[in-house]
């Protein structure tokens, strides 16, 4: 059941996102080519790359945070605006926090500036990770930053997350525990794109795999039914895909 | 409360079916029990709760559990059916047995020699 039912919703159920015929070139430079994907309701999304395949790139364009050279991005039928941020909640690669605040600080600014941002869910996850609220964010471990961030996202009531290697600055022993919290704190019929080159580590969480080299999608599949056609795990299939 | 084991090479799916069945037949899920939910089963398995719904439908199209409409989800009372599956995995033990035991120069009849001089069966 979709949370806010619009017009075009009701009519026709497009898909949450949709990319349509997207490129995105720099400095003559292809770094998006021709991407054409729909991502569903209700699912986790891989999205899985080599370091400069075209991933943020792919994901900042979602988030209208780059403008495509050509093509566009629909969210539930409509161009990217206001509305599709409001229901995108989306964790970049690079850590965005004014490290002058302290932990309680950056909640209060969340709180302030989306009205579907849940404090209650984020004070019970501050304490489930060990953070204090009264901590200075300059004073805390990139690990901590970064848990921190994700919070921040997690706590917040969207159709769909899109998380940037969410767990490349942490340690192996807390990221099964994240991957947990994703888990626990993921809404019915959200959907969520996580971007990762740490596919062992994530792979079990996940419904779909999309495979990305050189600004092209290679494959979009089931990732069960990648491992059953495989016989082995995406981890390995990604690593013999793009074996140098 | 239940535990489940996860190997990547494989599809989860038929992974939690597996282990599912092996509580259901096991005893350790009772015959006509309620299931806890999709959600609080997917949490308990560190899984995707699609992937446990795709696991659940499978057990249903064996029989072993069915659905209550309004209810949620049953382990079957059908103790015949349980049993017929508890073989498939005994039967599978036991092959697994002679397998090995054929790997290490036994033939059948000196593997099911040495399982009766070890007190397995009577």
């Amino acid at each position: 059941m979709p949370k806010n039912p619009t017009k075009s919703k009701l009519t026709n159920h497009p898909p949450l996102i949709e990319c349509r015929n997207l490129s995105k070139i720099i400095n003559q430079q292809i770094i998006l080519n021709h991407i054409n994907l729909t991502i569903p309701r209700g699912k986790i999304i891989g999205l899985l790359g080599k370091n400069g395949a075209g991933k943020s790139t792919l994901l900042k364009t979602i988030n209208d945070l780059i403008v495509p050279t050509s093509g566009q991005v629909l969210v539930n039928g409509q161009p990217i605006g206001a509305t599709s941020k409001y229901n995108i909640s989306y964790l970049p690669e690079r850590t965005y926090l004014d490290k002058t605040m302290r932990v309680k600080d950056a909640l209060k600014f969340f709180t302030e500036f989306y009205n579907n941002f849940e404090l209650k869910r984020a004070n019970r996850l501050i304490k489930d990770f060990g953070l204090n609220p009264d901590m200075h964010i300059s004073h805390m471990s990139k690990g901590m930053q970064e848990k921190l961030q994700l919070i921040l996202v997690m706590s917040r009531q969207a159709e769909l997350y899109i998380l940037d290697e969410p767990l490349g600055g942490i340690d192996p022993a807390t990221r099964d525990y994240i991957l947990d919290t994703i888990l626990s704190n993921f809404t019915d019929n959200a959907s969520m794109i996580i971007s990762t080159h740490l596919i062992a580590d994530v792979e079990r969480i996940l419904d779909e795999v999309i495979f990305i080299d050189q600004g092209k999608i290679l494959l979009t599949a089931s990732a069960d039914d990648l491992r059953n056609q495989h016989h082995t795990s995406i981890d390995e299939i990604f690593r013999q895909q793009f074996k140098h | 409360m239940l535990n489940f084991n996860f190997i990547n090479d494989r599809p989860i799916y038929i992974q939690l079916v597996e282990q599912l069945e092996f509580y259901i037949v096991s005893g350790k899920i009772p015959p006509g029990s309620k299931l806890p939910s999709v959600r609080d089963l997917a949490l308990a398995a560190k899984v995707n709760p699609n992937t446990m719904q795709r696991a659940l439908t499978e057990l249903e199209d064996l029989r072993l559990i069915y659905t209550e409409r309004t209810t949620g989800k049953y382990v079957t009372n059908d103790e015949k059916l349980i049993t017929k599956y508890r073989k498939k995995f005994a039967n599978a033990k036991v092959k697994i047995y002679f397998n090995d035991m054929e790997k290490l120069g036994f033939n059948t009849k000196s593997a099911l020699d040495y399982l009766k001089s070890k007190g397995g069966i009577k």
